[in-house]
């Protein structure tokens, strides 16, 4: 993408005003999409994004600036605008030499979107419509998405860093909507992996069903039809597993960042030793899992991605670091550098975070609950780490009743509190899976993450529903 | 004028016989201070372009986009959408925006004392804001201070004859809060908006960041119970943007409006008068033209309650077999036209917030609400969002509570609006912010 020369050259102009650090992060981004709606493709479209971004760190600021101009002349522009941007300099001048790595393999791609053509991605659109559409009368319209995108990075800093990574994604969606005497209800479903086409190969290993997947999208907008407004207050919560890695990933995963933690606008500052769930819960966040929504081989600093253990049997071990907050806490980053794009400063964040097994049994979890909710997909979430409240959404959801799934209820919102909630998980299966792929937001940017659980209880959680 | 044009006009006429094509070209920077503690934590600033190209052939479309202005690439992109035309599915509705006589309303969008404002001014900026925050309460911490401001411009052509340009800039300070009392912490936030930084009140933004998070220091969660709800200006907005989007005349023609057969019908309360203004100069987000460069024109949505019309950019509106409201959205060069409301408010009444809780027995101040994306489904109507504010008893505020959660339907919702305050506020955002007062809400705590 750019000459080794060039980059040591362009680092070197970012250092010369004084700086510690300089860093460059470039990217080469082609992406297709297709999107059906109303039984149309309305349009395929083709995207290209190529640019750099230079960042600069004197002291405690950090100075950024980016271009969509790769030549030597449009990124020693951008280093000086970083440059000036950290401090108003001083003149020194310090060399960079580099030794380029090559990502290691964490993600296997077996046929690359781009050999696959433009009327095949139309065609699989045709079929997630198709089969939608075939699940029941009651389905009035259909909205589903494909994208690919296949992006190449660079990651060079003075610290000598200097990596490269080639990066696959493909993404399919489906939105349904059917219609009753109550008025419509909606169905969702998604998959998303860091593979190429042959995820939907059925002789691919990890084959995934879109068919199956728009199914059950109407599947659940046609239970909802005849479901009864949600219970309001608060009641004992069962989670499916595979649809509720969400409210860790908003109950503790947020607060465990360190920026959070080393500003104290986090619950979980200060807490490394103690006991802040029940001692079912090990919480584990995993950029290394092969084909998930949230994996990298290295971060968007250059660092290989690993699985850190940040909660075990209860007890918080760790945070998840990026390359300023472990150098102001004088330890290693823990590959949790990520950034949306060559546009975006990194900062930290979570890739797949996820709950291991525990020892109950998913039906025994649901038949000695008297009175309850049982949640089989979940939907987006926020949290304030500060206060640790959390949110979450309840896309398909039951009532439990005497230790059965009895009635749909319609959507709306689980309201917790991120510590007590985690001390109130009072059963978890060994029926692990991974979920949805997510689109994590934080400070205006978004990156993919993905979340798994086993079937799980909360023992109390604040249901906003209208019914009494 | 701008070789942005130049670029747009370069693209369209290279049009095939046959094809409908149209080149939206943009190019746009930002600055952006986060300070911390008396020090710079970091200074971005960035800059952006890129150009996007629909193409529409016998009710077939193609498009394309790449985040350059660079020549070849403009080409590439060019050829990427009229390769990509012939995988669309015709649609007997398809086709560009085309001139419709109705004159733009000139505004002045652009400020030149912005876009001389020295970088370190920017910086004092964010400083001050800070030193003024932490200086009004004891409590109060900061997780941080900062100044941004954006220029862009824009142009769009096509072969149906539309042929605009423009370009604004604006700026803003916001802080986040921290405070602390014991063990516990609570947020708060505050801004200030402007097209230039001497109308920025920075002030009003620190007490109001001071005052969010120190009022529900000792927050509570409440007993479930239904009750009246008076929202905040700043949610009112929010509650806005989400009504308008259920009057989205492409919700609407593709059959996801829960209000498309409601035409002519009360929706809502008497109370409401909803209407979407993008050329009022007061509305943060005034526009002479809209995503499709036609002009951006007022629309009068809900008249006392009644539902008056949908918004329609020129694909849904040839649907609806209506015209244009003037309501394209465009996120960009990297999408095609979308509908939305551009400036929305609610026709204000005439008393306070303190006047209009000083007579409710017994209600909640909503001071703000999260998960509006997880919670509030706009096509069933299903409303549930995770909440925070105080009690009112007696007319007066009580204690502050925290961890419940709010809910109704949108289609009830509209109906239980008793009183619109008189404190209309534009806020950064799509809508106007203003004091609302619903009944019959349910609150989901104990």
């Amino acid at each position: 993408m750019i000459d080794q020369d060039v980059i040591e050259r362009t680092l070197e102009a970012a250092l010369r005003t004084g700086a510690d650090f300089a860093e460059i992060y470039a990217e080469d981004k082609r992406n297709t999409s297709v999107s059906l709606d109303d039984g149309r493709i309305e349009q395929v479209t083709s995207g290209r994004d190529r640019g750099a971004g230079i960042r600069v760190i004197k002291g405690d600021t950090t100075g950024f600036a980016h271009s969509s101009d790769l030549s030597e002349r449009g990124l020693a522009d951008a280093a000086r605008a970083a440059a000036a941007a950290a401090s108003q300099g001083d003149g020194r001048t310090r060399t960079v030499t580099l030794e380029r790595d090559t990502a290691p393999t964490v993600n296997v791609v077996g046929r690359y979107p781009e050999t696959v053509p433009k009327a095949t991605k139309v065609e699989l659109l045709q079929r997630f419509d198709h089969a939608a559409r075939s699940a029941g009368s009651e389905i009035v319209q259909v909205s589903a998405g494909y994208g690919d995108s296949r992006k190449h990075v660079l990651i060079a800093n003075s610290d000598g860093v200097y990596v490269t990574d080639d990066i696959v994604r493909v993404l399919a969606r489906i939105s349904v909507v059917a219609d009753g005497d109550s008025g419509m209800q909606t169905g969702f479903q998604s998959m998303g992996h860091t593979v190429g086409w042959e995820i939907f190969d059925p002789s691919h290993e990890g084959y995934v069903d879109v068919e199956a997947l728009a199914r059950d999208a109407s599947r659940q907008a046609i239970v909802k039809l005849h479901a009864r407004p949600a219970p309001s207050g608060a009641m004992p919560v069962v989670i499916k597993n595979g649809t509720g890695g969400v409210l860790f990933h908003e109950a503790c995963g947020h607060g465990l960042e360190a920026d959070h933690i080393q500003k104290g606008s986090s619950v979980y500052a200060g807490k490394v030793g103690e006991l802040v769930a029940s001692p079912l819960v090990t919480l584990v966040d995993d950029g290394t899992l092969a084909g998930e929504w949230g994996t990298l081989a290295v971060d968007d600093e250059g660092h290989q991605t690993q699985r850190n253990v940040l909660i075990e049997d209860g007890v918080l071990t760790d945070y998840m670091w990026d390359y300023i907050r472990s150098r102001n806490d004088g330890r290693a980053p823990s590959g949790n550098g990520r950034r949306q794009s060559y546009m975006h400063l990194p900062m930290v964040r979570m890739t797949n975070t996820f709950v291991l097994d525990g020892p109950d049994d998913a039906d025994d979890i649901v038949a000695s609950t008297e009175r309850g909710v049982y949640v089989s997909h979940l939907g987006g979430g926020s949290v304030n780490t500060a206060t640790g409240d959390f949110v979450f959404g309840m896309n398909e959801a039951y009532l439990i009743e005497n230790g059965e799934i009895t009635e749909p209820l319609r959507e709306g919102n689980l309201i917790g509190n991120g510590p007590q909630v985690l001390r109130d998980i009072d059963m978890l299966a060994g029926d692990f899976a991974m979920g949805n792929p997510g689109t994590c937001g934080k400070d205006g940017q978004g990156v993919p993450v993905g979340d798994g659980q086993p079937t799980l209880r909360v023992k109390s959680m604040t249901i906003g529903g209208t019914a009494a | 004028m701008s070789d942005l044009l130049d670029i747009v006009d370069r693209v369209v006429a290279q049009a095939q016989p046959g094809e409908q094509v149209e080149a939206f070209a943009s190019r746009g920077g930002d600055t952006d201070v986060r300070v911390y503690q008396g020090e710079v934590e970091h200074f971005v600033a960035a800059q952006a372009e890129g150009i996007g190209i629909r193409i529409i052939q016998d009710g077939r479309t193609g498009f394309a986009y790449a985040g350059t202005l660079d020549h070849a690439a403009v080409a590439e992109v060019l050829a990427e959408a009229r390769d990509n035309v012939q995988f669309g599915t015709v649609d007997e509705w398809a086709g560009l925006a085309e001139p419709d006589g109705v004159a733009a309303t000139d505004q002045s969008l652009w400020n030149d004392e912005l876009a001389d404002f020295e970088t370190d001014r920017k910086i004092e900026l964010a400083k001050e804001l800070e030193r003024l925050t932490v200086a009004s309460d004891p409590r109060v911490r900061i997780d941080d201070s900062n100044y941004a401001d954006a220029y862009g411009e824009a142009a769009v052509a096509s072969t149906t004859g539309i042929r605009q340009w423009g370009r604004e800039n604006g700026c803003y300070v916001s802080i986040s809060t921290l405070a602390d009392d014991g063990d516990e912490t609570q947020t708060g936030f505050g801004f200030s908006v402007g097209r230039t930084p001497t109308v920025l009140h920075l002030e009003r933004a620190a007490r109001e960041a001071s005052d969010r998070a120190t009022r529900l220091l000792g927050a509570r969660k409440p007993a479930s119970s239904r009750t009246t709800v008076v929202l905040d200006p700043f949610v009112t907005a929010q509650f806005l943007g989400i009504i308008s989007s259920t009057l989205n005349g492409e919700a609407v023609v593709k059959g996801r409006s829960l209000f498309k057969d409601r035409l002519g019908d009360d929706v809502a309360s008497p109370h409401v008068t909803l209407v979407d203004d993008p050329t009022n100069p007061l509305a943060y987000t005034a526009t002479d033209v809209d995503g499709e460069g036609l002009a951006a024109r007022r629309n009068s949505l809900i008249d006392q309650g009644v539902l008056q019309q949908f918004t329609h950019n020129s694909y849904s509106a040839r649907r609806a077999g209506t015209v244009s409201t003037g309501n394209a959205t465009r996120g960009g060069f990297g999408g095609t036209p979308g509908v939305g409301a551009l400036a929305l408010s609610l026709q204000p009444g005439t008393r306070s917030q303190q006047e209009i809780i000083a007579g409710i027995d017994e209600g909640l101040l909503v001071q703000s609400v999260t998960g509006i994306h997880s919670g509030v489904n706009t096509i069933s109507g299903d409303f549930s969002t995770g909440a925070a504010g105080l009690m009112i008893r007696d007319g007066q505020l009580a204690e502050p509570v925290r961890e419940f959660t709010i809910a109704s339907t949108l289609q009830r919702m509209l109906l239980d609006i008793v009183e619109v305050g008189g404190d209309l506020d534009w806020l950064p955002m799509r809508a106007a912010g203003v004091t609302l007062v619903i009944n019959d809400v349910t609150m989901s705590g104990e």
